[in-house]
């Protein structure tokens, strides 16, 4: 059981392979491919494209590229993590003749390097904006600093609470989790500097059950905006809505679950990955690693609710272009944990793209309670 | 004796393929009804499972834990016990794989993929030989205490996976430490499909074996058919629960022992996929039997591997892959009550 015993697909197929019929259909399969001039995309989901959250926001990348001219979009939900993917992949890019392979889902990193290395003339994009130098050069990794729509919809939630008390649920404890928190609670403190935050971690990126429960909990105690950080914060969006106080959404757009309540919410644009594509299929360079915020046009924020002002709405657009400006920091001095410690000290700034800070992020704010 | 014994091989052969015939009649009204036409999508079926190399090593590898899994249900059911503790029996095997994975670079690769399998294994056989032994000891229902074990062997791994094992470099997911790189193991010789399907395939001819040639196996079989004339032979019954379970537990443990060693190379909720599940499923449609899940295992690993195809080409949902597995499932098991009804096979065996 080690490496010395791997043959590749091409040796087998020429010493006449154990499958023969096999052998012969597969060798013709290229040629039905290239006969199409259009590039052809591939998205793949680790679950359902339309949940109002994490997959939808890369569904609705998807629309987006499928809409530009010369590009056909090809795709498939529920794929575990395992070695299917790399099957989906191939599949992909043999039976459909894939060019350009989107995979959306952490766990799928392994499997695309793997993928990258076996089709060099393939692109692969991953959404963890982990590439490393080493890494294959037909991978692209980027992702969004989703910190910054978060401290707009903290903004919001400054404005539209009147108990002063807000609530933020999160999945796991993983940097970019903090980040979202910290951007949240910054974000509203900047607008009412007594305001606390109560922060529940459920541990899993999917379940409904707990995220009601956890959503119930929070409003009993007495907050009144509260934004999700799990797959798909729906039923937090809704139970929200049906206790009659604020909401902010995550991952997409989530403005029609809770006409009533929903203030703003804080979205991916994946769909700034169509550029990969565009310089991968006319032979332009592309960057492996992309992070950027409001600035690079990589997040977005969710159209305003009903419930917002037209003053904070102003306010939120003024703060927005801080991002795009690069003049508004998220992070900034004087900046205590919620234990107290020192995090940074009065004119320390960091900036918003100082990815080495925000990996390292594993604390809550000033203000955060539990 | 040959003469029945050969069509009694008939008799399922006749009616497996008949309830097969039903399936697919029935899936193709089904997919009629979403406007396709049903000879495409047989098409794409065959396409997607058997047509190319490719299908095929995607048919295998979807099949390779589901044939492990499926012993998990299929060994201590032989002995009468429903279990269906097959998805944490995989997770707990998966978690002590990497346990003792990570301690084994300095050993030859062969020696550390034997120990991190037999870890696996160990793991995995003692969670469910745990269930066994409660329901011989303390009499608890076995397949309560497999379904509410799968939460718990779930709920330990995320707690170490998030604390005490945690590799805090893999900032995208809580994952534990990795085994090193040298204990991975590749694809198996000619085909692009990891060793799990090597292993999945000679677990259950050895166990089908076992199960059929020894008077272990001629043991089992009749504790499955009547456990009173079990204790009247003077059967070692608790004993042999406790090694059923234990099999079968093991058979799921190596499961997760090969997702670790083959695909992830770290324990995460990756694990938690459902192969458990499926196992179940396939147990019962092989009937028990080792050697038929082989083959069962494959028929679904093929629905599954073409189910993404069919997503892609129609436009159909995903879930369409699940209502051909349900189907298939109802009609062998609707089947079954068709055994001995039919005269044919009957008059031959006199």
């Amino acid at each position: 059981m080690s490496d010395k015993f791997q043959f590749s697909r091409r040796d087998v197929l020429s010493h006449g392979g154990n499958i023969v019929a096999a052998g012969t259909l597969f060798s013709l399969l290229p040629t039905l491919a290239s006969a199409a001039k259009t590039v052809t995309v591939g998205f793949i989901y680790v679950g359902p494209r339309q949940d109002f959250g994490w997959n939808q926001s890369h569904w609705d990348a998807a629309r987006k590229v499928a809409k530009i001219k010369g590009i056909k979009v090809v795709e498939q939900e529920n794929v575990p993590e395992t070695a299917e993917v790399e099957k989906v992949m191939q599949s992909m890019i043999e039976l459909d003749g894939a060019k350009v392979i989107f995979g959306t889902s952490f766990g799928y990193w392994k499997s695309i390097k793997k993928m990258a290395k076996k089709y060099p003339n393939v692109l692969f994009t991953h959404i963890g904006a982990i590439w490393k130098s080493g890494d294959p050069k037909n991978v692209i990794g980027y992702r969004g600093y989703t910190e910054e729509p978060h401290y707009l919809c903290g903004i919001a939630a400054g404005r539209m609470s009147k108990t002063g008390k807000i609530g933020f649920i999160g999945s796991k404890p993983l940097y970019f989790i903090y980040n979202n928190c910290n951007g949240f609670v910054l974000g509203a403190r900047s607008i009412r500097p007594d305001l606390t935050c109560n922060v529940v971690l459920t541990g899993e990126w999917n379940n409904p059950v707990k995220e009601a429960e956890t959503t119930n909990s929070l409003i009993d105690k007495g907050c009144d905006v509260i934004i999700a950080n799990v797959d798909s914060p729906k039923v937090s969006v809704e139970t929200c809505e049906r206790r009659g106080v604020f909401s902010c959404g995550y991952h997409s757009d989530l403005s029609s679950l809770a006409p009533k309540g929903f203030l703003t919410g804080a979205e991916w644009n994946w769909a700034s990955g169509a550029e990969f594509v565009r310089a991968f299929t006319t032979g332009k360079p592309y960057p492996n690693l992309k992070r950027g915020g409001f600035k690079d046009d990589m997040v977005g924020l969710s159209p305003f609710g009903a419930a917002v002002p037209q003053k904070v709405r102003d306010e939120i657009l003024s703060a927005k272009q801080g991002f795009v400006d690069d003049k508004l920091k998220i992070y900034q001095g004087p900046l205590k944990d919620n234990k107290g410690n020192e995090i940074l000290k009065a004119g320390q700034v960091i900036s918003n793209t100082d990815i080495k800070f925000k990996l390292g992020v594993r604390f809550f704010v000033e203000g955060v309670a539990g | 004796m040959f003469g029945s014994t050969f069509n009694n091989g008939l008799e399922a052969v006749v009616i497996n393929a008949a309830a097969l015939i039903l399936t697919l009649a029935g899936f193709g009204v089904f997919v009629a009804l979403f406007g396709h036409n049903p000879l495409d999508v047989f098409y794409i079926l065959y396409l997607g499972a058997f047509a190319t190399q490719l299908s095929i090593e995607n048919t295998l590898t979807q099949s390779a834990p589901l044939m492990l899994t499926a012993l998990c249900t299929a060994i201590p059911a032989r002995a009468g016990l429903l279990v269906i503790g097959g998805e944490g029996a995989l997770v707990v095997g998966g978690v002590a794989t990497v346990l003792v994975g990570v301690h084994l670079g300095h050993l030859p690769p062969w020696a550390g993929v034997l120990i991190m399998g037999l870890a696996g294994s160990i793991a995995g056989g003692l969670w469910i030989g745990a269930a066994g032994a409660l329901r011989q000891y303390r009499g608890v229902n076995e397949t309560i205490a497999t379904l509410l074990m799968n939460y718990i062997a779930i709920a330990i791994m995320s707690h170490l996976v998030s604390g005490p094992i945690r590799d805090f470099d893999q900032v995208l997911k809580t994952s534990s430490w990795s085994i090193p790189e040298s204990l991975m193991v590749s694809t198996v010789p000619g085909l692009d499909v990891h060793w799990g399907l090597a292993v999945g395939v000679a677990t259950c001819v050895i166990l089908y074996v076992i199960m059929r040639q020894t008077t272990f196996g001629f043991g089992v079989d009749i504790l499955g058919g009547n456990p009173r004339a079990a204790q009247m032979a003077g059967l070692p019954i608790n004993r042999m629960v406790l090694v059923c379970c234990f099999i079968g537990g093991a058979g799921a443990g190596l499961a997760g022992t090969m997702e670790i060693i083959a695909v992830h190379g770290f324990a995460s909720e990756s694990l938690v996929v459902g192969f458990g599940y499926a196992g179940i499923l396939i147990a019962f449609l092989a009937r028990q039997n080792p050697a038929a899940i082989i083959i069962v295992a494959i028929l679904v690993g093929g629905i599954s591997a073409s189910g993404g195809l069919m997503q892609r080409r129609f436009d159909l949902p995903d879930a369409t892959a699940a209502v051909l597995q349900g189907m298939l499932f109802v009609m062998v098991l609707a089947s079954n009550t068709a055994y001995g009804r039919f005269k044919i096979f009957q008059l031959k065996a006199n």
